[in-house]
């Protein structure tokens, strides 16, 4: 759990650096809650308390991670009791949840401050001044990518971020207007194969959905078929962080490596149809939501292979 | 050097632990006062007594024996007087009854003589198994001669000799093929004869190249045009030594679910279990004694010791020094698949292949959480089962619907238990399901 933890700071630094102290404030906010709406949840249930275990740090970076840098220190807060309390405790506690608690945190947010939850980004800092906003944030300047894209159509987004390797570039390092920790694609990408690596978690999850995500963007997320760019799909929005850190938590994902491949690609497949005809932006926190409750049901439909069956058919 | 063999499905590789004791000579231990000798050493029927209390009993007299089922005799392990006839501590049982011997130390030592073992037929040989109490002491404890008559319409073609010894601490089988090579290919061609075949490869986890040079070389010499004897290399990685895990490694043959070796043409005897053959059928002397792994931080002094069957914990403590502060679990057995004893009184049995004296650094004994399904007991299973939904159904009460989960094609190894990251006594949960299913 704390290699998790350890896997996220580094988004997190660099959020400072591109959207000022507001994130680590943010981020901390949201960290203590979920951790004491967890204490208080399991004195409540009468039930063991296991904070030092790290699992509700987790939630409360990955909370943070998801909403945008300018909201009030009051919606974490409300998206913890959400989370934890109703997202995770009162189904049982860890491994009985079946909704990704910080999804479901920042799903709340989208439906109950739907107005700070889509239009408090900020826009990346220049020269490093991260305390820029420190005393009030007064106007809401810039959207995100994705936003841009969707409403305006490309060439607004080229005349925004510019184009070609620059805009990559920038993306790829995380400039650009986003929720907290979604932005920096390298690091993202840095702390997830760190956890392949040690083995906490599988490539299964993570390539079947940016997989699915790069294909179907370039299928139909250009003016004819066959012209979108994948590579933006990917390094916009969430689709990163969401593949690494949220699709493949062990409590909501199959466990199967065959159900986990469908369960990817599910993913994928919706992220993509939100993002093109749904109403929001980005898709990647409903489409993975959808798709966890239906883990079980992928489990049950691919079982592990048996050493070998029993001589004759099935006893 | 060729490619090690390997199984593909699941397994893990936990710490070795072999260095403690995979230098040390087998050193016998001197014959303790008294000998308890549990009276169901096998799986079947336990024996029967045929011995009066008081009776004097010289070293290899029958003291038991099986009437019915399966079974073979039981040895006296030492010269000495039958004390008792009551009930031993025992590791799974908690007691069994049991023959106790107050050992006389002042009796002749029994002499054991070479014998031409060629000469006789493979139905005498057989004869000679059974009679010497051969049972399969790598751990499983199957009367040997009964492997050894496979049903007719199963030809068998393949001998392996399961020289593995994938469980950490334990090196009683490595010590073995290292001192007494000749020993475990001569019982290795009693068998080929026994079975009617040629053809035996004997597997070792590449972690023991002393033992895979020494048994190499014993083979290339045992091996006529009548008998060939080879040595396979085995990568490490438990459960390697599995019967059903060791055969797919050599041969790629799948044994299926319940079906015994011979369903695939093939019969597994552990390299220990050889080397008894020919003790007993080449030498007359019946299995009265076993090479044991004494191990961990928790014991003075750690051994590779050849003991009398019926030789207590207690006895071997005391021999060894005595324990040190800080043990913290007694296990008879490996640590994957062993058993923790409470009670330092339990008998060797001609199936206990170590005895661990384990720290507290040694071993997790953090209370286990509930599962958070992270699924990586699938990626253990050697089986391909799911280990985290047998838990599951246990916790819920539903113990006895675990069948179609496959419960009882699990044999324990504990690889699951082992990678658990909530600690969840995921073998217990199996046998409880296995007992609960059962009984439905």
């Amino acid at each position: 759990m704390w290699t998790v933890v350890a896997c996220l700071v580094p988004p997190l630094i660099i959020s400072v650096f591109i959207f000022g102290i507001q994130t680590l404030i943010i981020t901390a906010v949201s960290v203590v809650s979920c951790v004491a709406v967890e204490a208080a949840s399991q004195k409540l249930l009468g039930r063991e308390v296991t904070i030092k275990d790290g699992s509700a740090v987790i939630t409360g970076m990955l909370l943070a991670f998801v909403i945008p840098p300018g909201v009030s220190p009051l919606l974490p807060i409300l998206a913890a009791v959400m989370a934890i309390y109703i997202g995770k405790h009162i189904l049982g506690g860890i491994g009985y949840n079946f909704f990704n608690p910080a999804l479901l945190g920042r799903a709340f947010l989208l439906a109950t401050f739907p107005v700070a939850m889509t239009s408090a980004w900020l826009p990346p800092l220049q020269n490093g001044s991260i305390m820029k906003y420190i005393g009030g944030i007064d106007a809401v300047t810039t959207a995100t990518p994705l936003a841009v894209m969707k409403e305006h159509g490309m060439a607004a987004f080229t005349k925004a971020f510019g184009s070609g390797g620059d805009m990559y570039l920038h993306f790829f390092l995380g400039w650009r207007p986003g929720c907290i920790g979604e932005t920096s694609g390298l690091l993202i990408l840095l702390g997830g194969l760190f956890l392949i690596y040690k083995g906490y978690t599988t490539w299964h999850i993570p390539v079947s959905i940016l997989g699915t995500i790069a294909l179907l963007s370039w299928a139909f997320g250009g003016k004819g078929y066959f012209t979108g760019d994948p590579l933006l799909a990917v390094l916009s929005g969430g689709a990163l962080l969401g593949a690494f850190f949220m699709a493949n938590d062990y409590v909501t994902c199959p466990t199967n490596k065959r159900s986990q491949i469908v369960y990817g690609i599910g993913i994928g497949a919706l992220t993509v149809l939100i993002r093109l005809k749904g109403g929001y932006p980005e898709g990647i926190c409903y489409a993975i939501l959808l798709m966890n409750p239906l883990s079980p049901v992928f489990d049950g439909w691919f079982k592990p292979k048996r050493f070998a069956p029993p001589q004759g058919g099935a006893k | 050097m060729l490619s090690l063999l390997t199984f593909p499905l699941g397994g893990v590789h936990p710490p070795e632990s072999k260095k403690l004791t995979e230098g040390l000579s087998i050193e016998p231990m001197p014959v303790p006062d008294e000998l308890e000798v549990i009276l169901g050493q096998h799986i079947g029927a336990p024996c029967t007594p045929i011995v009066a209390k008081r009776a004097d009993v010289k070293e290899g007299d029958i003291i038991g024996t099986v009437t019915k089922g399966l079974g073979v005799p039981l040895h006296a392990p030492a010269a000495g007087k039958i004390k008792d006839m009551g009930m031993s501590a025992h590791p799974m049982r908690t007691s069994a009854p049991s023959i106790t011997i107050t050992v006389d130390h002042e009796a002749v030592p029994a002499v054991y003589e070479k014998r031409d073992w060629e000469k006789l037929e493979p139905q005498e040989l057989l004869a000679g198994v059974r009679d010497g109490g051969i049972i399969g002491i790598g751990g499983a404890g199957f009367p040997t001669h009964v492997k050894l008559s496979p049903p007719a319409d199963n030809p068998i073609n393949t001998l392996i000799l399961n020289g593995a010894e994938c469980e950490p601490y334990i090196t009683a089988d490595h010590r073995q093929m290292v001192e007494c090579a000749g020993d475990i290919v001569e019982g290795a061609k009693i068998l080929l004869k026994i079975l009617g075949i040629q053809k035996c490869v004997i597997g070792i986890e590449n972690n023991k190249p002393d033992a895979i040079a020494a048994m190499t070389k014993a083979a290339k010499e045992g091996s006529t045009s009548k008998y060939l004897i080879a040595v396979n290399a085995l990568k490490v990685k438990y459960p390697q030594g599995s019967e059903k895990q060791l055969i797919q490694a050599v041969t790629g043959r799948k044994v299926p679910a319940f079906a015994l070796p011979s369903a695939v043409g093939v019969v597994v005897q552990n390299v220990s279990t050889a080397r008894a053959v020919y003790d007993a059928v080449g030498l007359g002397k019946p299995l009265c004694e076993k090479v044991v792994t004494i191990s961990g931080k928790g014991i003075k002094r750690q051994a590779n010791l050849l003991v009398k069957i019926g030789t207590k914990v207690s006895d071997i403590v005391a021999y060894l020094g005595g324990t040190v502060p800080g043990l913290t679990k007694v296990v008879m057995g490996g640590p994957m698949m062993g058993f923790a004893v409470s009670n330092l009184d339990v008998p060797v049995t001609k199936t206990t292949s170590a005895i661990l004296f384990l720290t507290a650094d040694e071993i997790d004994t953090r209370p286990h959480s509930q599962c958070i399904r992270c699924g990586w007991c699938l990626d253990a299973c050697p089986m391909g089962l799911e280990p985290k939904e047998i838990g599951i159904y246990v916790e819920a009460n539903r113990a006895e619907d675990t069948e179609p989960l496959g419960v009882f094609e699990c044999f324990e190894c504990g690889s699951c238990a082992y990678v658990c990251p909530a600690k969840r006594p995921l073998v217990q949960f199996i046998r409880l399901a296995k007992m609960k299913a059962k009984r439905k």
